[in-house]
Formats: structure tokens, sequence, C-alpha cells
């Protein structure tokens, strides 16, 4: 009698917790869901969650359920290196996504990379997918500016604009309406930090002459000062670089100063959210920033191939989390949906998924832009995901 | 733009980020005054000055003249709690102590703050709607009248309170010898209640007026904390008057040093200045060597 209990328990426990094992495909997601990159990683995990429910309410891939394991790496290194760790070792995962910042993406690509585990970071900056040496010879190189990368890390890709993108963006922007002399502006902590080398270091390709770049703290109050240098100067259009309330503050400050139609705002693609419109009050008036399509999905050429897509993902998203949508929970769902697609091809194979991203993600419509995978680049898409919006009344219209 | 004209706005620019700091400044003072402990939760009243205020007039919809006594009265008792349940109990404890609770309670208050308020910064529409007024080729915004006016009233009150009143002068007793002060009938635990909740009423003040400008967010109120207490300490920590014009000089220096040198130098400036001044003259620009000493701090 009390074998067959033994037998029975063994076997319920089987069922129920070995058998999600082998009766789904499991996804590793780390992401920052709490602490300060908190608005970043919040997005991403409710659009997991979204997601995963879309997969599994349409039986799954191949008639097989997806499992979307979420850990949240709390905006920290050591946090996201355990997790992703965790992921790969206890849960056995077949792909590791995340994490939402380039600091804890960094941490992640070389346990990912040991493993042989296909990594997707939603976080910007190039050198996630690129390996160090590239970079070095990238950064040595007489020409800085002219300078791609050859190769990229065999693993690990990324579906997060580069900041370079942004930064080309703006100069085509600038080229196209004549203007040859900017000033640049930017916070002196990380986001700006990578704006400003990147501004410096593309201006000489399209011509662009920097005549003021001036700086300012994470947590000033003020940069009346910093602009009236600019004011003062023969810049024809000022261009600022930073996330948070600085970014609204350069703006009234740049209203109040006067510069409206005389000197244009251009904002980094972090301007991208409705409150820094409605917290400038007025004064975001006339400020023109590059955008991701998923912001103002409706106002989209219906021609374009990523039109369903942002529209289907932006209205279900503001229907059931009653926010507004935004590029970084894009970033979720074009890294699952990428991985979903590649599940679909190739089944539960490491090393297939990973080729089918490299080889077969071409012309493929996500939130964040029209992806082309590459050997040599594993971003897939660059300047083209953005277009340039102006404020106006309140609401982004294509700039003219 | 000529250079007189850019040269007078970094000016009004300095004034205005230094008539924060010496509102901030203040606040260190008067809880120093009576107590000789210096209050690192300082900055976080001046976020809670803010973002109540933003809570009362932009969601309740109170109008200014309600939203602002009633915010100043909120964080004032909100001093008088953290007095009450974290100074108090502790009197006995040493001065390092008490300064790490203040640190404590500065992390507390901002977490509380997070909780309520949550990551994002808040906006105040100005006290004055309007466009701003140009004085000689610089141009300055309304609110700029409010900040400097406010703070003029501050240090005008703040002044004769000390100076004039009986409570005043009590409570600067309180802070050269509490054996003393209380022989001499002055009860000194309550003076510690009033300094710490006059003082988050002034933090209040300095939140309320900022707003409009540079929006508040739960987690302004350290980097406020420490450009009110260099401003303190420069003018000299104790003296009204110096922390005051300490404040008025360290933004001055920032703004002229952002623009006329170079903006990533603004608080290196500052800062090596202070340093400066600490080698030759610890007890700041208008502090006196002779007070200084028999101060425990």
């Amino acid at each position: 009698m009390k074998k067959s209990w033994i037998a029975f328990l063994t076997m319920v426990f089987c069922v129920v917790f070995i058998s999600p094992g082998w009766a789904a495909y499991k996804i590793g997601f780390v992401a920052s869901i709490t602490g300060p990159a908190s608005w970043l990683g919040e997005p991403e995990k409710n659009t997991a969650l979204m997601l995963r429910e879309w997969i599994n309410a349409a039986s799954g891939i191949r008639g097989v359920p997806i499992e979307i394991v979420i850990e949240d790496s709390k905006g920290m290194e050591a946090d996201a290196v355990l997790a992703t760790k965790k992921l790969i070792e206890r849960d056995n995962v077949l792909v590791v996504i995340g994490s939402s910042t380039t600091g804890e993406s960094m941490a992640m690509v070389p346990i990912c990379e040991q493993v042989e585990t296909l990594m997707i970071s939603m976080a910007a900056a190039l050198s996630i997918v690129t390996p160090d040496d590239e970079m070095k010879r990238m950064e040595a190189s007489k020409k800085p500016w002219l300078e791609v990368p050859k190769k990229q890390r065999y693993w690990i890709f990324k579906v997060a604009p580069s900041d370079a993108s942004a930064v080309e963006k703006i100069y085509i922007y600038c080229q196209a309406k004549k203007i040859k002399r900017v000033a640049i502006i930017t916070v002196s902590a990380g986001f700006g930090v990578e704006g400003r080398r990147q501004l410096k270091r593309l201006a000489p390709k399209y011509g662009i002459e920097i005549v003021a770049d001036e700086l300012y703290g994470p947590k000033d109050t003020d940069m009346t000062a910093q602009l009236t240098k600019i004011k003062a100067s023969p810049a024809q259009a000022v261009i600022n670089w930073s996330v948070g309330p600085t970014q609204v503050i350069v703006t009234k400050n740049w209203s109040d100063l006067g510069m409206r139609g005389k000197i244009p705002l251009i904002q980094s693609h972090g301007f991208g959210n409705k409150s820094n419109i409605k917290l400038a009050g007025g004064a975001a008036e006339g400020v023109i920033t590059p955008l991701g399509r998923v912001l103002y999905a409706e106002k989209v050429d219906p021609k374009n191939p990523q039109k369903p897509v942002i529209m289907k993902y932006k209205t279900e998203y503001e229907k059931r989390f009653k926010s507004d949508v935004s590029t970084f929970g894009g970033h979720a769902y074009d890294a699952i949906m990428m991985v979903a697609d590649a599940l679909k091809a190739v089944g539960a194979d490491k090393k297939g998924i990973r080729d089918y991203l490299e080889t077969k993600i071409r012309n493929w419509p996500g939130t964040g832009g029209i992806y082309n995978m590459s050997p040599t680049d594993h971003t897939g898409f660059g300047a083209d995901g953005f277009e340039m919006m102006e404020v106006v009344h309140g609401e982004w219209e294509f700039a003219k | 733009m000529s250079l007189f004209s850019e040269i007078l706005q970094f000016v009004f620019t300095g004034l205005t980020i230094g008539s924060i700091y010496s509102m901030v400044g203040l606040g260190f003072n008067i809880i120093y005054n009576a107590t000789t402990i210096i209050n690192l939760a300082q900055g976080e009243f001046v976020m809670f000055g803010g973002l109540i205020m933003v809570f009362l007039t932009v969601v309740l919809k109170f109008p200014l003249f309600v939203g602002f006594p009633l915010t100043v009265i909120v964080v004032m008792a909100i001093g008088a709690v953290f007095e009450r349940f974290a100074i108090h109990p502790l009197r006995n404890a040493s001065l390092l102590t008490l300064i790490i609770v203040t640190i404590a309670a500065s992390i507390l208050f901002r977490g509380i703050a997070m909780f309520i308020w949550g990551k994002d910064p808040y906006s105040l529409p100005p006290f004055t709607p309007g466009s701003p007024v140009m004085i000689g080729g610089a141009v300055i915004m309304l609110q700029t009248f409010w900040v400097l006016g406010t703070t003029l009233a501050i240090v005008v009150l703040t002044t004769l309170f000390f100076g004039k009143t009986i409570v005043g002068k009590a409570m600067s007793a309180c802070s050269f010898n509490p054996m003393a002060a209380s022989l001499m009938g002055i009860h000194v635990r309550k003076m510690i209640l009033i300094s710490f909740a006059l003082s988050a009423g002034l933090g209040a003040v300095a939140g309320i007026v900022i707003t409009p400008m540079s929006l508040m967010d739960y987690d302004r109120g350290p980097m406020l904390a420490v450009k009110g207490f260099c401003a303190a300490v420069l003018g000299g920590l104790g003296v009204g008057y110096g922390v005051v014009l300490g404040g008025f000089i360290v933004g001055l220096l920032e703004s002229l040093t952002a623009g006329l040198i170079h903006s990533g130098f603004k608080d290196a400036v500052a800062l090596v200045i202070l340093l400066f001044i600490l080698c030759f003259k610890p007890s700041g620009i208008f502090g006196s060597e002779e007070v200084s000493k028999i101060k425990k701090f």
C-alpha cells in the first residue's frame, strides 16, 4: 500500500513539475522590472505577458505552447548575471531575451556566449552585438564616422535601434534643412554621454559642424546659462540628449529664452513619451525628435509594411494596460516574435534558432523597424526605423 | 546677443538657482542653530513641498493661496513627526548618531514619495502666467521674481524671528549650551521640535516655488541638500545672512562658470572654491571663529 502511494506521488510530481519542461518551448526573459530603469522593464514585462497569451491562445507554436520565464534584473548587472545563469542552468531555456539596459546586457553577454545560447538584448549600444576588438578597430580608424562593424558576436543579437541611428536620422534631417552648424547640449551621465560621443563622431559624415558643446548634470534644475551661450553662438539648431526631467527643463528654458522659431530644438529619441509634452506645458511646441513608428501608429502610411504590426500592438497594449504604448515594450515584442518565427521553422534547436535569426529575418516588419539581420549586422535596421516628428498642438506630427 | 546681456542672463540664472540653495541652506541652519544637528533629510522636505503642492493644486484643484499654506503646514507636520519619532527618542545619543538618523530618514522619505507619486516628474503651472520679461537683453521668467521675492521674505522673517522674538532667541540659546538654556527656563525639547517644523516648512516653501520652473520628482532631494549644504558651509553655518549669501555665491559661480568657461566645470568650480575657503577660514566666509569653537560640530 505504502509503495503504491509513493509511486503515485512520484507520478504526480512528474506530471506537475516535469511535464512543462518537455511540453512547452521555454524562453528566458530578463528585464529591469523594478529599480531605476523600471520605465524600460515594466512595458517589456507587460508585452511578454501579453504575447504569451496571444501565442498560446492560438494553440502555441506547432501545437506546443510557449513558456516565458520572466526574471527581474532590478537595473543591476549582478542580478542580470544571476538571472541569466538561473534561466540557462535551472530552467534550461532555449533563448535568453534581455536585458533592458546596456550595462546589464553587457554583463550577460559572456555567459550566453560561453554556453552557446542565443541572446537578444533590448538595449541600444552597438557594443552589445559587436566584439571588443572590432569596436576598438572602428574607434582607432582615421575616419571613425565612416566605419561600420565587419563582424558581430556569434550568439548575440539586439532589437533596439543603436543611438547612432537616431543621430544619423537627425543629421539627415539637418542636411535636408540646410542646417550646417549645430549646438549640442547633453546630460553628463549614461545616455547623454553615449549620445554626445555619437553626435561628435558622425557630424563630419554629414558635413555638419558642432559649434557649441554644452553639458549639465542629471539632477540640474536650470539650463538657462548653457542655452544662453548657444543662443549667442552661430548654431542653426540645438540638439539635446537626455532622459527624465532634464529634457523637459531644457525644453522650458529653450522656450522661455525665445529660441523657438530661431534655433529649433531637436530632442533625442528619449523624448518619445507623451507625458514629456504635458510636463513642458506649451513649451514643447515645435520640438523636433526622431521617433519609432509605434508611437504614432495611426499616422503611419498604410502602405508601410510595419503598419498592421504596430497598429495591432498599440491598440491591444493600450486597451489592456491602460497606459500609452512605448518603443521599449515594442523591443520585447520584436524579440519574442522573432523567436516565435524561428521556433515555427526549426523547433527546439538552439543553433537552428540562431541561424534562422541571422539568415531568415529579412524584410521582417517589427515595431522598431523593418529588420534585415545579417552576419555583419545583428541589429537589423538603422536610421530608417525613425521618422522626424514635430510637436504640434501637443501631438506628434510629421516634421515638415 | 551682446556679451553684456549674456552676462546679465548668467547673473539672473545664478541668482535664481542661488536663492533655492539659500533656502535649503537656511533650513539646515535653523536645525543646526537649535541642535547642532546637520539634517541631511532637508532636501526631502523640499521634494515633499513640491509634490504635495502638485497634489493639492493640480489633482484636488485647490487655488494657489489655499494650496500654498496647506502644503507648508503638512510638511511642517512631517518635520515635527520626524523629530518626535526619530530624534526625540535618541536624545541621549551622540551627535553623529543623530546625523546618521537623518540620512536614514532621507532614504525613508524618498521611498515613501516613490510609493505615492512613482518615479515620474511632476510640474506646476507658473504662479503668474505670462511671457518672460526682457531686461537689458536678458530674459527673465516671471517665476524667477516669485523665487527671489520668496527668498527675500524668508530672509527678513527668519532674521526677525531669531533676532527679535523670545522663541527665536531661546532656540539660539539651546545650540550654545542646552544645559544652561534649560536652567534658564527654556524648554529645550520644545525648541528642537519647533526648529524641525520650521525648517521643514522652509524646505516646503522652496519646493513650491521651484516646481513650476524645474519640475519635481521623488529623488530630487539629495542633490539639493548637497548644494544647500555647500551654501551653508561656504557662508558660515550658524550665521543666517552668511548662509543666504553663500547660496547666492554658489549659484552665481555655477552659472557664470557654465556660461563663460565650460558647463562641464560648473559643479567642480563651486566645490573647489568651497574647499579653498574651508582651508583658510574653516568657519565659512561670514562665520566667526570664536563662535565655531564653542560648537561641537
